[in-house]
């Protein structure tokens, strides 16, 4: 059996890109029937190459970017969007949704959640929530990580109810942004692209009709190192081939790793890769440097987050058959 | 044995929606067969640690501790020795 490292993820980046392409304007064409595409970017690598495969597909004059931050967005993620817009030529528009999620309730609720969590929580406080336990193959627990003002950082176990209210409230983001790239799709008569890598898509990293509602999704296929390759690949701007991932949902800087994935993605890739291909967890431990142990934990954990993020990806279900209407 | 019922009365009523205590043998694996997935087991926890008066650590939350009626019933006894 071949050892497992990164070049297992090798692929023909020319041709991916030039069959992604074909795809995006065939589904666009044929299952959409619209005349081009709309896609919000974050200055990440996902949106970013994303952008670029329907600009491929389809001419810039026919891909329509969005940009949308909120109060917690980084400064940087809105130059890097800025900076592809104007290296693609696309039409892009800039929205600020912050306004509309304090109408919402969006940071009342997420903050009368973490109170309950840190009562010393207000302006001024910013905050994370992370998990522990998969790695070392428990049930995942959340805890959250505050920043005082004074930079004095405290981290406490968080309950399941006041957890669920934050992710309730702060999953409004990804609504209120589909809710924008929809509406600019209905006006031009566009399709919307969904921007997930394999990771996201596979272990249900995203917000069910938020980020997750789509029309298209042309990556959601390829891991993460694939993505980045791609970009590099597509000669996308340093900046943003450079971009490190985070959830830019929180206002203390937290890496996806520490929210959601059971290792940094470089590992998570060769992990899901390994259990894709039906390797063993003795043949994956060496390769991403842990014991057989953590391993094992490590697929358990994957198989635990598909089985828990299963009805993200359902459709609503039907509690009798309409036959007329199955595509 | 009044621990054990009072465990498989909050998961049929709050997982299966029913009373019917042949829903679910003692020793089913919940996660297995997909009866409960990582959100229910945390919501489990907080019933546990509410009815049970106890605290579940992090080193306490392996599936094997909440992987059956039976482990769950087992695993309050010892955390409640009395």
């Amino acid at each position: 059996m071949n050892t497992i490292d990164a070049r297992v993820l090798d692929i023909d980046l020319e041709a991916e890109a030039n069959r992604i392409a074909a795809r995006l304007r065939e589904i666009t064409s044929r299952d959409l029937k619209r005349r081009g595409l709309v896609v919000a970017i974050s200055g990440g690598i996902d949106s970013s190459v994303s952008v670029s495969l329907a600009v491929r597909a389809l001419g810039a004059e026919r891909v329509f970017a969005l940009i949308l931050p909120e109060h917690d967005s980084s400064d940087d993620s809105a130059v890097r969007a800025n900076i592809l817009a104007r290296h693609l030529g696309v039409q892009v528009e800039t929205f600020n949704i912050g306004p509309t999620l304090e109408a919402i309730g969006c940071y009342r609720w997420r903050d009368e959640a973490v109170r309950t969590a840190v009562p010393g929580y207000g302006p001024g406080w910013k905050f994370k929530i992370v998990i522990s336990g998969g790695v070392q193959g428990r049930i995942n627990r959340f805890h959250i990580v505050a920043q005082a003002p004074d930079g004095k950082i405290t981290e406490q176990s968080l309950d399941l109810k006041p957890y669920l209210q934050i992710v309730a409230a702060t999953n409004f983001k990804q609504r209120i942004r589909k809710t924008m790239e929809y509406f600019h799709a209905d006006r031009l008569n566009y399709g919307v692209v969904g921007t997930p890598n394999r990771l996201e898509y596979d272990q249900g990293f995203f917000v069910k009709n938020g980020d997750g509602s789509a029309d298209v999704k042309p990556i959601a296929h390829l891991y993460k190192t694939q993505v980045y390759g791609m970009a590099r690949h597509l000669g996308l701007p340093e900046r943003v081939c450079a971009a490190v991932p985070t959830t830019d949902t929180y206002s203390l800087a937290q890496g996806q790793d520490e929210f959601y994935f059971a290792l940094p993605w470089p590992q998570m890739d060769l992990a899901l890769w390994a259990l894709n291909h039906g390797r063993s967890a003795a043949e994956l431990a060496p390769a991403i440097g842990v014991d057989v142990p953590t391993a094992e934990a490590i697929y358990a954990d994957i198989r635990a987050k598909r089985a828990t993020t299963r009805y993200m990806h359902l459709r609503p279900v039907l509690a009798g058959e309409v036959p007329e209407l199955h595509f | 044995m009044l621990d054990l019922q009072c465990i498989k009365s909050f998961v049929l009523k709050n997982f299966l929606f029913t009373d019917d205590a042949n829903a679910l043998s003692d020793s089913t694996s919940l996660i297995g067969e997909g009866i409960i997935d990582s959100t229910g087991i945390l919501e489990l926890v907080s019933y546990l640690e509410e009815s049970f008066g106890i605290k579940v650590t992090d080193e306490e939350m392996t599936p094997a501790n909440f992987d059956s009626i039976q482990n769950i019933a087992a695993f309050i006894g010892r955390k409640r020795p009395d």
